[in-house]
């Protein structure tokens, strides 16, 4: 198969893909108050890696990232399950989640709330889930 | 929903905490846990039966302790919350008749395993798979007769189906073995799922689904018109577990699995889970004749077809089948004859019939004993000569010394003879039978003599298979030619669990009264209530007892046995009369293959492999269901009186969705089709924008977008775009379909939104900062408040692409 070499399309994913991540991170962080989530920011971090692997062949991203997706949809359901497991230990049902205001170093008076870490759960299930969608079909010649 | 409600969870007096019983139930699971592990660890240093061998030692020696409590007549109760809404409760009781099958679990089952430590070769057998079926199955077995909220026993019951199905398939890989496994597991999990039945019917008539609380209610429930009902369907389960007539016949097939299994499951103790099941209900159902008459008639009719079959038998280990079949039967019988004391009430009559209730659980213990023993050594033999057919043994005394006297002390306990503990318990057989046959109630007076009778002439063939086992395999000649190795006696740790056993054989039979006291007396309170006051029956157990009944009977077999062994030959062609065509067995093969025949043509008239056809079925199904029950319940409603009126973009919008829903069906072309596909979702998004949801609006957005870009890296692989001309048949079911499920989800959700059933849910979106700490409700319904929706969301996603993973990979895969 002849290799295709888009310059510009090389050129631009390089730019483009991390302010898209950031975007993403973004989109994720403020889900919380804000429109986004970790639904949307799991998706639209996959957009950023489907478009690496749409500019650059899957061997090429493959080699650099060395992550398995079905490995990271597993274990985003795993972390999600057991945040919900978790709350058996402060004597609350299943999935009951909690916040508190903290005041961290660098970003002042900070909320935590433990919903983040089951969204964090749900974003890597959507990314491990659409990427490993994609990748199959893509790879089926 | 009013009996959910008005079953709630009963507070109990001992407190809630775990007990240590809860832990021994549990403590088989969590090893069985790290059996893998210790074997890919150990293996081939250490053989993985020395860790396992922990577990039901320290067990059986916890177990131990129990017992002066449970013989002061003091019983063990705890209850932990597991579903309180349900009703469910994880409650261990112990009664003397648990505390005996725990102890037969555990201490046969160390017995077991250590054999097995020989039996199975490290170097051979994937022991973790062995080992982990095992502990299962010790586990739930413990559950089993540890349990007292019929639910709970009903799941541990069928735990110990599919741990039995597991080993009887130990090795898979031969055919025999998947059948036998097959054949086991159909009938018994058939006789369970009927004892989940009556077990239903039970706590429908109660209210409860604890033991306890049923024995206070025998009145309501023997007046309730579900009480024969729900009786015959839990004798169901005990007698296709307990391989009773006519559903014995899983037994013999579960022969092919490892012997030292058969010892454990299908002589000692899983096939005598029926019997205590049997045990267990005696005080609900026990003083009617209904329950009488089905088990001794079942108990007896086994007992003598057992019995008669064994003797035909040429491989060992099927003799002791059908003798364990045989013997499983006698018990039965012994707990029909004894539950008539529950109808005199307590007093003299009722002891009378009590004493058989004693003699059951007394050859209970007996037959673990020298059944197991039995087994063990013919494992010895399969072991050390290569087979076990009789045909082809023999001499094997002189080689196997040990082995021999230990075949001699079962044997003879299993015909009955004394020294040994089965003289004990048969003689007691006898008295219950011919008490019986004087019985005057339950039309006993027509029928009565029927008892003795029968139990005789199985007790002859008793003793003819009893000698078959002993003379055929030790005596005559060696024929060397025939074994595939040379015999030789066992190594001695394979020895000392039947060294044992046969030991316990013999000590029963000089103690039994201490057994009797600190055992078989708080098991019959168990059984039979009435006793508690006076604990237990004035009964002393003696080998002696003059020249009564009961010794010239046991003294005719012994003569009319040894006569017709002897002259075994001369009538054994009488088998040969029975037709092989309608045997059970041939009728179950005959059953299975028609089933099998039935189900594969039903399945192959709709299973099309045409996904047009499944997406028929599927919304089909939606339209009936849905529309039905809309139907049913009344539930179509329309009320927009609450809604905000509808504004021109918002017409305009949902103009634009319609004309892209009418493209696509009508488009000539495929890409058509998607692009209007396309702008059907981003109109949705639109309006999402109207309603300022910009969270979904987002998400669609997003979606749409992704979507469109599956559907382009689908597009290369779909084949030609082409108007087929489909006949006007499909075009009109697709037409109804399609209009159908549009009119039903349209329908409801009109009615939905004009129904209001329960208190607005709206409070929850204005508090979200409160209540999650969340400002973006969409968000704190996703993650907080309707979390478990969106787990199980993730759930399905990552299934549905490791689905299409596998699907692709697989495919390719199998092309190269």
């Amino acid at each position: 198969m002849k290799k295709p070499n888009d310059i510009i399309l090389h050129a631009v994913t390089k730019v483009a893909v991390p302010i898209i991540l950031a975007f993403s991170f973004h989109l994720f962080f403020s889900g919380h108050h804000n429109p986004g989530g970790g639904f949307i920011g799991g998706l639209a971090i996959a957009s950023a890696l489907t478009l690496l692997f749409l500019a650059f062949d899957i061997e090429t991203v493959r080699a650099n990232i060395g992550v398995d997706f079905k490995v990271v949809a597993a274990i985003g359901v795993l972390l999600a399950v057991l945040t919900g497991v978790g709350s058996f230990f402060f004597d609350a049902s299943f999935l009951s989640h909690t916040f508190d205001y903290f005041n961290l170093p660098i970003f002042g008076k900070t909320e935590l709330a433990t919903a983040v870490l089951f969204d964090v759960g749900v974003a890597l299930a959507v990314i491990g889930t659409s990427v490993t969608t994609i990748l199959s079909i893509s790879e089926d010649r | 929903m009013v009996r959910l409600q008005s079953i709630k969870f009963i507070k109990n007096k001992e407190g809630a905490e775990l007990s240590w019983l809860h832990t021994m139930i549990v403590i088989p699971f969590i090893f069985a846990l790290f059996v893998p592990f210790l074997y890919k660890f150990f293996t081939p240093r250490i053989h993985t039966g020395w860790f396992v061998f922990i577990v039901p030692l320290l067990l059986f020696l916890s177990l131990l302790k129990y017992i002066p409590t449970i013989a002061e007549g003091k019983t063990v109760y705890h209850s932990v919350p597991w579903m309180p809404s349900l009703g469910i409760n994880y409650t261990t009781y112990m009664d003397g008749l648990g505390l005996i099958f725990g102890l037969l679990i555990t201490g046969i089952g160390t017995l077991v395993v250590l054999y097995s430590i020989y039996y199975m070769s490290k170097h051979r057998e994937s022991l973790h798979n062995f080992y982990v079926y095992l502990l299962l199955f010790m586990g739930a077995m413990l559950g089993v007769v540890f349990t007292d909220n019929v639910l709970v026993l009903y799941v541990f019951w069928e735990m110990t189906s599919i741990s039995s199905f597991l080993l009887i398939a130990y090795w898979y890989q031969r055919k025999k073995s998947r059948y036998g496994a097959q054949k086991s597991m159909l009938i018994t999990i058939f006789g369970g799922l009927a004892m989940l039945a009556g077990f239903i019917m039970l706590s429908m008539i109660t209210e409860t689904y604890n033991l306890r609380e049923m024995f206070n209610q025998v009145d309501v429930i023997t007046a309730h018109s579900l009480f024969l009902p729900a009786m015959l369907l839990i004798l169901l389960g005990a007698f296709t577990k307990s391989a009773q007539f006519p559903f014995s016949i899983w037994l013999p097939d579960a022969m092919e699995a490892p012997t030292p299994i058969s010892a454990y499951l299908h002589s000692a103790t899983m096939v005598k889970a029926g019997i205590y099941l049997v045990a267990r209900f005696t005080p609900i159902f026990g003083g009617n004749a209904e329950w009488f008459w089905v088990i001794s008639s079942i108990g007896l009719i086994t007992l003598l077809y057992g019995s008669i079959n064994a003797v035909k038998q040429t491989d060992l280990k099927a003799l002791l089948a059908y003798s364990t079949i045989s013997q499983l039967g006698l018990i039965m019988c012994l707990l029909g004859l004894g539950s008539a004391a529950l109808y005199f009430g307590y007093g003299d009559e009722a002891t009378v019939y009590a004493a058989a209730i004693l003699a059951a659980i007394f050859h209970l213990i007996n037959h673990s004993t020298f059944k197991g023993s039995l087994f063990m050594v013919v494992g010895i033999i399969d072991h050390e000569t290569g087979t076990r057919d009789i045909r082809k043994l023999g001499g094997l005394m002189g080689l196997m010394p040990i082995s021999f006297t230990l075949t001699i002390i079962g044997s003879f306990a299993m015909a009955g003879l004394p020294p040994f503990n089965g003289f004990l318990s048969k003689e007691m057989f006898f008295t219950g039978v011919l008490n019986a046959s004087q019985m005057n109630i339950f039309s006993m007076d027509t029928f009565g003599l029927l008892f003795p009778t029968i139990a005789w002439i199985s007790s002859v063939f008793t003793f003819i298979y009893c000698m078959i086992l002993l003379f055929k395999t030790f005596t005559g000649r060696y024929q060397p030619s025939k074994l595939e190795k040379a015999a030789h006696e066992a190594p001695l740790g394979m020895l000392i669990s039947p060294i044992l056993l046969a030991s316990l054989v013999i000590l029963i039979f000089f103690f039994p009264n201490v057994l009797s006291h600190y055992l078989l007396q708080p098991a019959l309170i168990a059984i039979l209530p009435i006793f508690a006051e006076s604990g237990g029956i004035d009964v002393k157990i003696s080998a002696w007892h003059g020249w009564n009944t009961e010794l010239f009977m046991t003294l005719g077999i012994v003569g009319l046995g040894t006569f017709m062994y002897i002259y075994l030959k001369k009538w054994s062609g009488v088998y040969g009369l029975f037709s092989q065509r309608w045997t059970l067995n041939a009728g179950y093969d005959f059953a299975i293959e028609r089933m099998e025949r039935f189900s594969e043509g039903f399945t192959n008239q709709y299973m099309t492999g045409f996904i047009r056809d499944y997406v028929v079925y599927i919304f089909a199904v939606l339209i009936v269901m849905l529309g039905g029950s809309l139907w049913l319940f009344d539930g179509i409603a329309m009320d927009v009186s609450n809604d905000a009126p509808i504004s021109l973009y918002e017409g305009g919008v949902v103009v634009g969705m319609i004309i892209a829903a009418i493209t696509v069906p009508l488009a000539k072309s495929r890409l058509t089709a998607i692009i209007a596909v396309g702008v059907l979702g981003y109109l949705v998004s639109m309006l999402f924008v109207i309603f300022r949801a910009p969270d979904l609006a987002l998400t669609q957005l997003v979606v749409e977008t992704v979507t469109v870009a599956l559907f382009l890296l689908c597009f290369y692989h779909l084949p030609e775009f082409r108007k087929a001309t489909v006949p006007m048949r499909f075009k009109l079911t697709n037409l109804i379909i399609s209009i159908g499920v549009g009119v039903i989800v349209t329908i409801i959700a009109l009615s939905a939104n004009s129904t209001r059933l329960f208190e607005p849910i709206s409070s929850y979106f204005e508090n979200s900062y409160d209540l999650a700490g969340a400002k973006n409700i969409v968000n704190a319904i996703l993650v907080d408040f309707r979390g478990i929706d969106t787990m199980l969301e993730i759930f399905v996603l990552t299934i549905a692409s490791l689905g299409v993973y596998t699907l692709i990979k697989l495919r390719l895969a199998g092309r190269d």
